[in-house]
């Protein structure tokens, strides 16, 4: 007769990976916009320039890996990573850089491990780390933002020729530490004299920053919103580090590690948020492993800036928790309808 | 408003159910044929009790259940068996089963039927069995036999009984339509089901809020009776069995329990109106209501349809277009499976149709990779972890399968829904589930395999070991034998002491390794064939003994020498030592003294030289032959020789006597010389003709003695040992038989006596007497044979 021979269901929902992965591209856009505004073009630059690269890795890989390259260039997975990375790396950052980054990220950290859904660890933050430790003088160099300094930003044209390096000496940029670096090196100011002394406090924590945090907020809202992930992950990574910048404040004394909301708007505290630590594929599975891995996250995010060595700690938290992703999936199997959960976990081998 | 739990995740799939609900049910009318699965419920299928050619009419039973869990099958028309063969029946694989095929008369005649005036007034029991014989088996999907479940058990109470009117799959409205048409008969089989389950708690309706007609005819029903209407919101799967008792009740169904273990018994309403009609009109089960839908499709409908009827029968019926529809669907777009064939029948738990066209359920897209998103975590209603189980599944690891709760998967296909991988999860899991239950079966085969391999070895072990120790034995009393026979050969009995070190050695060597054993083996063929040695070897053999006992001798008197200087307590000790030392060799001595006076004949061959002395000379002869043979040989030699000696002694005497004769005559000086050869021969004549007597009678004793032959030179001591013991038991045998020879002669007089006194009595026992003493005598007779 020629009918059909599948296997029910027979309908399907209207989701799909590649839909996914389009909405975490356009929750991004509110951030890039603060940072663009305040930092320059240079953040948008560095997202082109890893697309493109990304793309080219991720494409070169499947034709090694003899894979049907159009299916897989359209789940968007590979642009998500570039534009995570993109957004991470210090505007302006030099082309090799960003293309060592893509090329880490993509071939070695999501390729090599089986490509999209096989890779242990969040292919962005795997690459922020590798070339933070090889190259910390170009990860560290930041812009001074807006409203810091008298002079002007980069602009689109400049901000091409200063990452690809020609006649990068003729552009004029004035770099500035960042807030969390200017907090790590305070030892002897109270937290409300530092913010006088310093051109790059802002409102909360530091200009520029704050807006992008709260942009990055908007769009994780907005994928919460869309279902794209559970709340579970990022509202207890966020808990966790608000709770503990809260016990160690210390009244803004010359010892504070810095107030809840400066810690909630620094860095890559919403980035890392809503963009990386809801990374499913990396993440944990159940949703009280969600909770424990997200806690947790916050926790060495807040270890690590105050009492680490590295100002920011997001990529290296999101890491460690990666690692430790399986584990908790081990003992964070919900319980089944009809089960109790003291017998479920007592049958685990 | 009572309370309303919620079930864990759940979705929202597009309902699609108006389409059918625009017309009223329609009768589908009788197709010309009838397929009628023998298995259309869970459990054994029915066993035909119709032949061939047989007339049936409408409602009467063609199948009967088979077993506890079963449902009999009956005619859903009145026509003739066409037959009763495999036909494709509904299910998943397209596998055929066997079928009663009725071709219908058109007339739809009646069996003879009455329902039960008033239920209340028969047991459960009867209710149940009437149900049981009605074939009702549940029509809500699954196909449980209806009496079964509702043959609770006393211990457990039954609280809740609860109809489901769920119906949450899309485009299906058989029961929606059911409750808006028929909302009496679903009541009043509910009060029949109440009576039989008589829940101490309550009874109640669930119907999910998308069914606002139904919902209405059904409370208006429902009215004065106590039956509650309980309507909650629209979620798929929410009219799953164990979903929609947590919806009602907030309890769980204990994983591989029942509803019952929990107080609840669970019908569908479809199943309660059937048993309405079996129980108030007699009806058994033999139509349903079906969903014919689908875009396809231009009428879906409802129809209520013949058990039996045809698939193409009613697509046709509701201007079903091939063109657009690439999969026909038996059941719902979330659970139903695929139909290969139009000419599969409707059965009893077929509860909708459905054929899509291409745009409505496009062919699935290619599956991506897994993201590990848990949108199907999500929406799972068992909570489970279906992206886990995938991998799993993928890597085929069946423990973790397990410890995942593959086996609470409800295969309701929620989280396939979601996937935005369009991953088909839950065929992995299918998958899955039949491999473990596959490998499971595997393993219960290969143990029961295993225990049969042993048991068989272990048994063959046995038999080898018994084998093995009944050689071990035969081995073990040939070696004795062989060693008593070198024993009883030794011409002299002085060797005892070395004899016994000899059977000491073999005996070690026999518990040690086999290097030992064969030295052991080595030494008891020595003993054995001890009397093979080559005269020289003997004497050999003899002179190192001697001379070993000569210095044994002078180191034992240098000792005592020695211990008497001493003065030592073990002076007495040592003068034995040497007076036995001294008695040793003297024995020595006299066997090679012995051995050397036979060898010396022996060794000059025929005593031609000796002619002056010929009856010297034949003795010479017959020693030397004697000597030569020595006892090795076998029991037929034995007599041979002996006849052969005999023979050749008589050939002598005469000759002796002739020569005898002549000298006489003739006055010879060695006239007395040739009466001593004569008389001597005579006498060496005798002596053989009573070796041939003393041979012949061993051998009458023991005939088995010769039949054993053997090359093996231990074998052949074993025999010889044999016949050595044999002789020594005929020795002790011959007394025996006096004895008996004794006893035969008291009996035989005292039966004389009673012969006698029985004659003289004139008694009839007489001739008995006779025989029984007659055979005395022979046994007599040949006991004393015997003994000569």
């Amino acid at each position: 007769m020629g009918f059909l021979k599948v296997s029910s269901p027979h309908a399907h929902g209207p989701m799909s990976t590649a839909r996914v992965m389009r909405l975490v591209l356009l929750a991004t856009i509110p951030g890039l916009f603060s940072l663009t505004w305040f930092f320059g073009f240079g953040t948008l630059v560095n997202v082109l320039w890893a697309s493109i690269t990304a793309l080219a890795f991720e494409a070169l890989a499947l034709k090694l890996r003899k894979r049907p390259i159009a299916f897989y260039l359209n789940d968007y997975s590979a642009l998500v990573t570039a534009f995570l990375l993109g957004i991470a790396l210090p505007p302006g950052s030099p082309f090799w850089l960003i293309m060592i980054g893509t090329g880490f990220a993509i071939l070695i950290c999501k390729q090599l491990y089986g490509g999209m859904g096989y890779n242990p660890f969040n292919p962005a933050m795997a690459a922020y780390v590798m070339l933070l430790i090889s190259f910390p003088v170009q990860m560290t160099t930041w812009f001074a933002p807006q409203g810091s300094f008298a002079g002007d930003l980069l602009g689109p044209i400049d901000a091409l020729r200063y990452c690809f390096g020609f006649g990068r000496d003729t552009v004029d940029a004035i770099t500035m530490a960042t807030p969390l670096d200017v907090l790590k090196q305070n030892n002897s100011l109270l937290i409300e004299d530092m913010w006088q002394e310093s051109a790059q406090f802002g409102q909360f924590s530091g200009i520029g920053w704050e807006w992008a945090n709260i942009g990055f907020l908007l769009g994780g809202i907005y994928l919460l919103y869309r279902r794209v992930f559970t709340w579970h992950a990022p509202l207890s990574m966020l808990a966790s580090l608000t709770l503990l910048s809260a016990l160690f404040y210390d009244g803004g004394s010359s010892a504070s590690g810095g107030s809840p909301l400066f810690h909630l708007l620094s860095g890559g505290t919403m980035l890392g948020a809503f963009f990386i630590v809801t990374d499913p594929v990396t993440s944990a599975v159940s949703n009280r492993g969600r909770l424990i891995y997200g806690a947790l996250i916050g926790v060495l995010i807040y270890i690590i800036r105050v009492w680490g060595n590295y100002p920011d700690a997001v990529a290296f938290s999101v890491l460690l928790m990666n690692f430790a992703a399986p584990f908790i999936d081990h003992y964070t199997q919900p319980r089944t309808y009809g089960h109790k959960l003291k017998d479920q976990q007592g049958g685990k081998s | 408003m009572r309370k309303i739990w919620d079930i864990h995740g759940g979705i929202h799939p597009a309902e699609n159910k108006h389409q059918s609900l625009l017309n009223p049910i329609e009768n589908a009318g009788i197709p010309a044929q009838l397929i009628l699965p023998l298995a259309q419920h869970i459990g054994a299928p029915a066993s035909p009790i119709v032949n061939v050619g047989d007339r049936v009419l409408k409602g009467q039973m063609i199948a009967e259940a088979k077993g506890f869990v079963s449902a009999p099958v009956h005619a859903p028309t009145s026509g003739t068996i066409a037959a009763i063969e495999s036909r494709v029946i509904p299910h998943p694989s397209g596998m055929t089963a066997s079928c009663i095929v009725i071709d219908t008369d058109g007339k739809d005649e009646w069996i003879t039927h009455q329902g039960v005036k008033d239920y209340t007034q028969l047991s459960k029991l009867e209710l149940v069995d009437r149900i049981r014989q009605a074939g009702i088996a549940g029509m809500g999907g699954a196909g449980f036999p209806a009496a079964v479940k509702l043959s609770t058990r006393d211990d457990k109470p039954i609280e809740t009984l609860i109809l489901n009117g769920t119906e949450c799959e899309p485009y299906i409205t058989a029961d929606d339509i059911l409750m808006r048409e028929r909302a009496a008969e679903i009541i009043a089989g509910a009060e029949i089901l109440r009576h039989i389950i008589k829940p101490n708690k309550e009874t109640l309706i669930g119907v999910e809020d998308n069914k606002p007609e139904g919902i209405a005819a059904l409370k208006k029903a429902a009215e004065g009776t106590g039956i509650e209407i309980v309507v909650f919101p629209t979620k798929y799967p929410s009219g799953g069995e164990k979903q929609l008792i947590q919806i009602l009740t907030g309890k769980e169904v204990p994983a591989g329990g029942l509803p019952s273990d929990v107080g609840i018994v669970c019908q569908n309403i479809g199943t309660a109106t059937a048993i309405y009609r079996a129980i108030q009109f007699g009806e058994p089960l033999i139509s349903r209501i079906t969903t014919i839908t689908g875009e396809a499709c231009e009428r879906p409908q409802n129809y209520e349809v013949l058990l039996g009827t045809p698939v193409q029968y009613l697509l046709n019926k509701s201007g079903f277009n091939k063109e657009n529809c690439i999969r026909l669907i038996m059941g719902g777009p979330m659970m139903g499976y695929t139909l290969q064939d139009t000419a599969v029948p409707i059965v009893k738990t077929s509860n909708c149709v459905l054929a899509p066209t291409v745009a409505e359920l496009p062919p699935p897209p290619p599956a991506q990779a897994c993201i590990r998103c848990g949108m199907c975590a999500e929406a799972c209603p068992v909570s489970l972890l279906p992206q886990q189980m995938y991998w799993f599944a993928r890597a085929q690891e069946h423990e973790k399968l397990e410890n995942h709760q593959l086996f609470d998967c409800i295969e309701c296909g929620a989280c396939s829904f979601v996937c935005p991988s369009n991953i088909p999860l839950v065929q992995y899991y299918r998958a899955s589930k039949a491999e473990i239950r596959q490998a499971q079966q595997d393993k219960i085969k290969s143990e029961r395999s295993k225990e049969r391999f042993e048991a068989r070895t272990a048994r063959l072990e046995q038999e080898e070991a018994e084998k093995e120790a009944k050689r071990a034995a035969r081995m073990e009393a040939a070696k004795a034998k062989a060693a008593a026979a070198a024993n009883a050969a030794e011409t002299s009995k002085t060797d005892i002491i070395q004899a016994a070190i000899e059977r000491s050695k073999a005996k070690q060597a026999e518990s040690a390794d086999p290097a030992q054993a064969a030295i052991a083996r080595a030494q008891a063929k020595r003993d054995g064939g001890a009397e093979e040695e080559s005269p020289q070897e003997k004497t050999e053999r003899l002179q190192k003994l001697l001379a070993g006992a000569e210095k044994r001798l002078v180191a034992a008197k240098e000792k005592l020498a020695l211990a008497q200087e001493q003065q030592s307590d073990n002076a007495d000790a040592f003068a034995t030592a040497v007076s036995k030392t001294e008695e040793k060799l003297a024995s020595i001595k006299q066997e090679l003294a012995a051995h050397e006076a036979t060898l010396a004949p022996a060794k000059t061959p025929a005593p031609s030289t000796d002619s002056t002395d010929p009856a010297q000379a034949a003795i010479a002869r017959a020693l030397a032959k004697r000597a030569g043979a020595g006892a090795d040989e076998s029991t037929e030699d034995k007599t041979t020789r002996l006849q052969n000696a005999i023979a050749t002694t008589e050939k002598r005497l005469v000759a002796a006597q002739q020569k005898l004769t002549l000298a006489q005559e003739q006055n010879d000086a060695n006239v007395g010389a040739f009466a001593t050869g004569v008389e001597k021969t005579q006498a060496k004549l005798d002596a053989a003709k009573k070796e041939l007597a003393d041979h012949q009678a061993t051998l009458g004793a023991n005939d088995t003695a010769e039949q054993v032959a053997s090359d093996d030179p231990v074998q052949a001591a074993i025999e010889r040992a044999k016949a050595a013991r044999e002789a020594q038991a005929n020795m002790s045998e011959a007394d025996k038989i006096k004895q008996n020879i004794e006893s035969l002669e008291n009996r035989i007089a005292k039966s004389k006596e009673k012969l006698e006194a029985a004659r003289a009595a004139g008694d009839d026992k007489a001739d008995i007497l006779a025989d029984s003493l007659a055979k005395l005598e022979e046994k007599l007779a040949a006991a004393q044979q015997q003994l000569s």
